[in-house]
């Protein structure tokens, strides 16, 4: 596995070979700085952990300084261990999103957008109850039956009920490359990917 | 938001004629039927043009066997082998959607005059 830390652009398309106009989103994906490596020696499992995104020397703090200046790099926002790296990293290399080559097949994780309090049919696909009519008139998007009655006289954990929604770690997986500008640090990938625009995520192959 | 203009300014554009809501046009269209290509022509009124980059639209409408059928063509789509202007049509809004109750005589769009 190999990886590199982005952030989501916007969406558009874009006509692939055959012509046919397919729903892509845009990332900007690196430059990004190998900041530490973790050995199973030193730290009991191995990692590479990256850098990614400008930020005021002002607003970092002096250990996190310090941190950089062993990478010999600025101060960044974001920083993401990944673990399993296919090829050894050394402190201070940068990883560019010529890492991907187009029609490559990547798994993309990001924090989906918050979606407040919801309800059952919103949260948890219910299908409600589904008809207007037979004297039905204010329990239309309402959960229904909570479980059993004497028995099991309580309500089981993990029942699917109304609450906060989205703001979760998303992973979708094999989304495709379709097209890769290196100067600008763009990627185009196919489909959608979780999160608001501006949001950071985790590119992985 | 530039860097999505970027990524649409990316994609090729056809050497289209200009043509605009109004105007009569032949669409040459390829269509692929397993590994054999053929060019489907498609005549009939300009309605609406929409969008930008890979996203631009445009709608033509024609009556076939008095049924109004409306097909919507995108601008750069590498399947648009040639569209031909047949007509300049001198309308005075940019969406057609009027023309959807019309039929016969009153359906008619004038012709612009002059050279283009």
């Amino acid at each position: 596995m190999s990886g590199i830390i982005g952030k989501k652009v916007g969406m558009t398309s874009v006509y692939n070979a055959e012509g046919k106009n397919i729903p892509c989103t845009v990332i900007q994906a690196g430059p990004c700085v190998v900041t530490q490596v973790k050995t199973v020696e030193i730290d009991g499992y191995a990692s590479v952990q990256l850098a990614y995104d400008e930020k005021k020397d002002k607003n970092t703090s002096k250990p996190m300084k310090g941190h950089f200046a062993k990478a010999n790099t600025t101060a960044k926002k974001k920083l993401v261990e990944f673990k399993k790296f296919n090829d050894a990293k050394t402190i201070g290399e940068v990883i560019t999103a010529e890492l991907f080559v187009e029609g490559d097949l990547i798994d993309v994780v990001g924090t989906s957008k918050g979606k407040g309090f919801q309800g059952v049919v919103k949260r948890h696909g219910f299908a409600g109850v589904g008809g207007q009519t037979h004297g039905q008139h204010n329990r239309l998007r309402a959960p229904g039956s909570l479980g059993a009655s004497s028995w099991p006289s309580k309500v089981f954990k993990g029942m699917r009920m109304a609450g906060r929604m989205g703001g979760d770690r998303v992973k979708v997986q094999n989304l495709q490359i379709l097209k890769v500008y290196p100067e600008q640090n763009l990627l185009v990938v196919s489909g959608s990917i979780p999160g608001a625009k501006g949001s950071y995520v985790i590119l992985e192959k | 938001m530039d860097l999505v203009k970027f990524v649409n300014e990316q994609t090729p554009k056809n050497a289209l004629p200009t043509f605009n809501p109004g105007d009569t046009v032949t669409v040459h269209y390829k269509i692929k039927e397993g590994a054999k290509e053929r060019i489907q022509q498609y005549q009939g009124v300009v309605i609406q043009r929409n969008g930008v980059g890979a996203n631009e639209t445009f709608t033509v409408r024609k009556v076939s066997n008095s049924i109004g059928v409306e097909r919507i063509f995108p601008v750069n789509s590498p399947n648009i082998d040639k569209l031909e202007v047949n007509s300049r049509g001198a309308v005075r809004r940019a969406k057609l959607y009027y023309l959807r109750g019309l039929t016969g005589k009153k359906a008619r769009i004038k012709e612009k005059r002059g050279s283009y």
